[in-house]
């Protein structure tokens, strides 16, 4: 994997999201309560919510339109409803939010 | 002949090296230390006895000059290497070299200090060595001295804990949101800040360090937020890095520490490392057990034998005397973790063991830590737990029997606990009737009044009489607040304000909370009631709030935002509305609407851009319209006397300052006002949470009225002379409301609840308690008061809305 600094930890509020821009749309990067971070689609399989204005508890997302509530870790939607939102693999290194740069560059391999 | 090891750093990992060799092997080896403290080794980790004086540097000595003299082994102590010269094989302090066959570098950490202006003001130290903690002890000596402490982990809190010991006034800055959090999950972190609190050290979370300030000498620390903390000694402990300059600088291959191999050899097959310089399969290591398996290792290499470095899990305590706290493995949430949570608020008791796999994963525990060495034995074993999950939490003494008890929050109140707020009854009252015979809550009602009034008392009255009758009382099934809980809105608010919880790890503390940090329905309206019960001491969650009320606006289903900025009254002019059409150019909005509510809504903007239009509309004297809160959202009037025939009052007035008085208030759902000038009530007075219709003698008020969801006519509150009055009612209802009703109850839907009754008896008749009320309203008014988007127009909020990166422009290398 080639991971990708993406900025720091502390740019993100706890239990909080911010967005990163890619080709493919927006990327939701969330800070957990124990600081550990996560990355998904910033739209919700429902309908579009952006994910990353949901309140986020233990690893876990609440979609800000409708409630529908996601694993971070997984992506799967929990509870009654069903589907997924595509997650990617994230972490954090001296403080560093990075991300994996495949599948969101351009031009890199998918 | 005898080979030649040197050894740099002359610490707790290199001591435990040099006993295992010289065992192995008592004359194989020709030994020079050097050190760059001008002692031998001690047994650091007991600095925090020597600094709060339960221990001397005296008793922490592990290796004496006899043992060194007896093991001729060359002590070069005082002297720092500052070369390593590989091709020759011999290391240099500035008093000269030192060849070697084999050399192990065992320079442990460097502290951390953050840069901030002041840093190297003269009583800024960290905490590493007896240097430090003599420098500590000498400052104590002053009387009144003050100390702060920047960081709040581990070694903070030892220091802190010591400092206080030692009679200084000590305060604690941390910049996480909770004490430890490498250690422990908010929970325990708020147990511990409470008992740190207890002992007179100031615990400041989510506190940065802007500077130490002073001329000669510090002489206090200023936070960002603006706090300043004076103090004689700062004692910097916010993390340490590996020390491995002088191996950067000899060529050996590192990451964040020397790497080394599984056999401790660094990538010159001459030089070992031990100890917390190295980094070994991309692990750093900062506690002694590890370091002591390294260490067997680093001599069995010496000597030619087999051995492989394998990490294993360790366990924290915190040596403060007096504080009990474990923590051990993991204990993040993730998926297929499960949780088994034991609180025992009356004696401050958390437990929490992480389970995935049948298997126990991680523990942290506080307040009685008796069983944590079992727990870790579970997790280092990795023991299936399945048979005794059940009993798991009891510990190995379980023997059946000891149930947790559900309604232990209850059962903890003391008797002067208030239960019924409305009538001041306390437990005790409740208790002496139910022990007079009272068995439900229809007696306790007739015979103390209890609950009687408002009613948002009953579910906790009832658990009074569960935890008092037992089996005797059957508990009517209550709606808990969320899955988190088994306590209804009501209970948690009563009980919030009867044991003074301030914060949500308080609340979910004391009140047994299921979950590690609440969810998406809990959270919010926790968030709401600490806010209004706690003014002055609570500070607001954003990641506790709907996104709307996070981001100022109404989120739209395309994933934009909507802004409608207050129109006072539905008043607007040339000025405001050019304001309005220059930012829809400007931001190129794709619609302008005119809502329901007598203003102008902007719908479709950007997230990016909303704290552009913002300092836009500010500049136009624009500011935020709440259409997105759960607090007062608009004040429809009509035209009144001063235009209309009809018109008996100054309803626009009237209407205008009660918007004035009101905005920016947060309440449990949203509140709509009108004032219609008179009965023909063009502005639709009738169906407000609170609707003043003006008549020639005065103003009659309504509350209670809706027009969403459900239709409702308010019902008459009162009919009042003068403005003034209508002004104080209308003020004393909100507060009343904000006081007493369930999050996301509209005012008609707890007035159902209550009635208008006793709310008249409140504000109406009792003319006190409406002073009263009007009071706490203004003092919660002089905290949340402010326009939001005011706040926001500074370049860190527009940097908050932005993206945190933009890759569409970043190409594959
Ligand atoms: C903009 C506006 C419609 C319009 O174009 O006129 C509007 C728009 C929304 N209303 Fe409304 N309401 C608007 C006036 C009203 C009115 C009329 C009034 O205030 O006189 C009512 C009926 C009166 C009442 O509240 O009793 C009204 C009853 C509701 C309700 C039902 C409330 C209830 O208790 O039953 C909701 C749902 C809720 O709040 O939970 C709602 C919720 C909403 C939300 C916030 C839906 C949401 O949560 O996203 C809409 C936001 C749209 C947006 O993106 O901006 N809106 N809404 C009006 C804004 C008024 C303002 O200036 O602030
Ligand atoms: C106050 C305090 C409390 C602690 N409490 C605990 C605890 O409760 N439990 C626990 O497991 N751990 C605890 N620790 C951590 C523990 O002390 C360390 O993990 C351990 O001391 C590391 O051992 P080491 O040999 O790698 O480094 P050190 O013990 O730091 O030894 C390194 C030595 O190398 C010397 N040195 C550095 N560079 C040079 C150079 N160029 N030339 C010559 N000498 C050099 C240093 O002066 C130092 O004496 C605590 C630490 C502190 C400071
Ligand atoms: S009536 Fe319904 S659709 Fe129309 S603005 Fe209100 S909430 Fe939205
Ligand atoms: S769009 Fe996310 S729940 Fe509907």
């Amino acid at each position: 994997m080639s991971w990708l600094d993406i900025g720091a930890l502390n740019d993100i509020p706890q239990r909080g999201a911010r967005v990163v821009k890619t080709v493919h749309g927006c990327v939701a990067v969330f800070r957990t309560g124990d600081d550990q971070v996560f990355a998904t689609d910033d739209r919700c399989p429902h309908k579009g919510g952006p994910l990353s204005e949901g309140i986020v508890h233990g690893h876990a997302v609440t979609c800000p339109l409708h409630n529908w509530v996601f694993s971070l870790e997984t992506g799967m939607a929990q509870g009654a409803d069903e589907g997924a939102v595509t997650t990617y693999p994230a972490r954090v290194e001296g403080g560093r939010i990075l991300l994996d740069a495949k599948r969101l560059i351009r031009g890199a391999a998918a | 002949m005898k080979r030649k090891l040197v050894i740099i750093g002359a610490g707790m990992a290199s001591g435990r090296v040099l006993e295992h060799l010289l065992a192995g092997d008592p004359d194989g080896w020709d030994v020079t230390l050097f050190n760059a403290e001008p002692r031998g080794n001690y047994n650091r980790i007991m600095l925090s006895p020597v600094l709060s004086g339960e221990k001397t540097y005296h008793d922490i000595v592990t290796h004496d000059d006899d043992f060194y003299a007896q093991h001729k082994i060359n002590c070069r102590f005082g002297e720092a290497v500052v070369r390593i010269d590989r091709e020759n094989k011999v290391v240099y302090s500035n008093e000269g070299g030192a060849p070697y066959d084999k050399l192990l570098i065992a320079t442990g950490s460097a502290p951390f200090i953050i840069p901030v202006p002041g840093h190297d003001l003269p009583g800024v130290i960290t905490y590493r060595d007896m240097d430090d903690t003599q420098a500590m002890i000498d400052a104590s000596d002053k009387p009144g001295a003050k100390a702060v402490v920047i960081g709040g982990g581990l070694l903070g809190l030892e220091a802190a804990a010591g400092l206080k010991a030692r009679g200084m006034e000590v305060a604690v800055i941390h910049l996480m949101g909770h004490l430890m959090e490498r250690q422990l999950d908010p929970a325990a972190g708020y147990l511990l800040q409470k008992d740190l609190e207890a002992r007179g050290i100031t615990v400041h979370c989510k506190g940065a360090t802007k500077a130490v300030l002073g001329t000669d000498r510090v002489e206090a620390v200023l936070l960002d937020d603006g706090t300043v903390y004076d103090a004689d000694q700062v004692c910097m402990a916010v993390g340490i890095r590996p020390e491995v300059r002088i191996a950067t600088d000899a060529g050996l291959e590192i990451g964040r520490g020397i790497t080394v191999n599984d056999q401790m050899v660094t990538s010159d097959p001459d030089i070992l490392a031990v100890g917390e310089c190295v980094e070994h399969n991309a692990q750093l290591f900062g506690l002694v057990a590890p370091l002591y398996d390294q260490a067997k290792v680093v001599a069995a290499t010496l000597l030619n034998k087999d051995a492989g470095f394998q990490p294993v899990q360790t366990a924290t305590k915190l040596k403060v005397t007096g504080v009990d706290l474990f923590s051990a493995g993991d204990f993040a949430d993730a998926d297929g973790r499960e949780d088994i949570v034991f609180r025992d608020p009356a004696r401050g008791v958390y437990k929490r063991l992480v389970i995935e796999d049948n298997r126990l994963i991680g523990a942290v525990m506080y307040g009685e830590t008796g069983d944590g060495s079992w727990f870790f034995g579970l997790i280092k074993d990795g023991t299936d737990i399945s048979e005794m999950r059940d009993t798991l939490i009891f510990g190995p003494a379980y023997q059946g029997g000891g149930q947790t008890d559900p309604l232990a929050a209850v059962a903890a109140l003391p008797l002067d606990a208030e239960i019924c707020g409305c009538n001041g009854i306390c437990k005790g009252t409740i208790v002496s009737a139910i022990e007079g015979g009272a068995a439900s809550l229809a007696d306790i009602k007739a015979q103390t009044k209890a609950s009687a009034s408002c009613g948002t008392c009953t579910g906790l009255v009832e658990q009074v009489l569960a935890s008092t009758l037992g089996d005797a009382f059957k508990m009517p099934a209550a709606q808990p607040m969320c899955g988190c809980t088994e306590l209804t809105h009501e209970d948690v608010r009563r009980l919030i304000k009867a044991r003074e919880l301030k914060s949500m790890p308080a609340v979910m503390q004391e009140l047994g909370w299921k979950t590690s940090c609440g969810c998406h329905v809990c959270r919010p309206a926790l968030n709401f009631y600490l806010l209004a019960d706690w003014p002055e001491d609570y500070t607001d969650d954003a990641q506790s709030r709907f996104v709307n009320e996070r981001n100022h606006a109404n989120i739209q289903k395309d994933g934009t935002y909507s802004v409608v900025p207050r129109m006072w009254g539905g008043m607007t002019n040339p000025r405001e509305l050019r304001a309005v059409a220059d930012a829809a150019d400007k931001y190129d909005i794709p619609a302008v609407k005119v809502t329901g509510g007598q203003r102008i809504d902007l719908l479709g903007v950007k997230k990016e851009h909303l704290p552009h239009i913002w300092a836009d509309l500010n500049a136009a004297g624009l500011v935020s319209g709440h259409a997105y809160s759960k607090g007062l959202r608009t004040v429809k009037t009509c035209v009144g006397t001063d235009f209309c025939r009809f018109g008996t009052q100054d309803s626009t007035g009237l209407g205008i300052k009660l918007e004035k008085r009101l905005w920016g208030s947060w309440t449990p759902h949203k509140v709509k006002l009108a004032v219609s000038g008179c009965p023909r009530n063009c502005a639709e007075a009738t169906c407000k949470d609170v609707g003043i219709v003006c008549v020639d003698s005065g103003f009659e008020i309504g509350v209670g009225g809706a027009a969403g969801m459900d239709l409702k006519e308010v019902e008459r509150l009162a009919k009042v002379a003068t403005e003034q009055e209508a002004i104080d009612l209308t003020v004393a209802f909100v507060q009343l409301y904000r006081e007493h009703a369930k999050h996301l109850d509209r005012p008609y839907k707890w007035l159902a609840k209550v009635g208008l009754e006793w709310v008249q008896a409140q504000i109406v008749e009792d003319l006190d308690n409406r002073a009263a009320l009007i009071q706490r309203f203004d003092l919660s008014q002089t905290i949340y008061q402010r326009d939001p988007w005011a706040d926001r127009a500074t370049p860190q909020a527009s940097a908050d809305f932005a993206p945190l990166a933009d890759l569409t422009k970043e190409a594959a290398e």
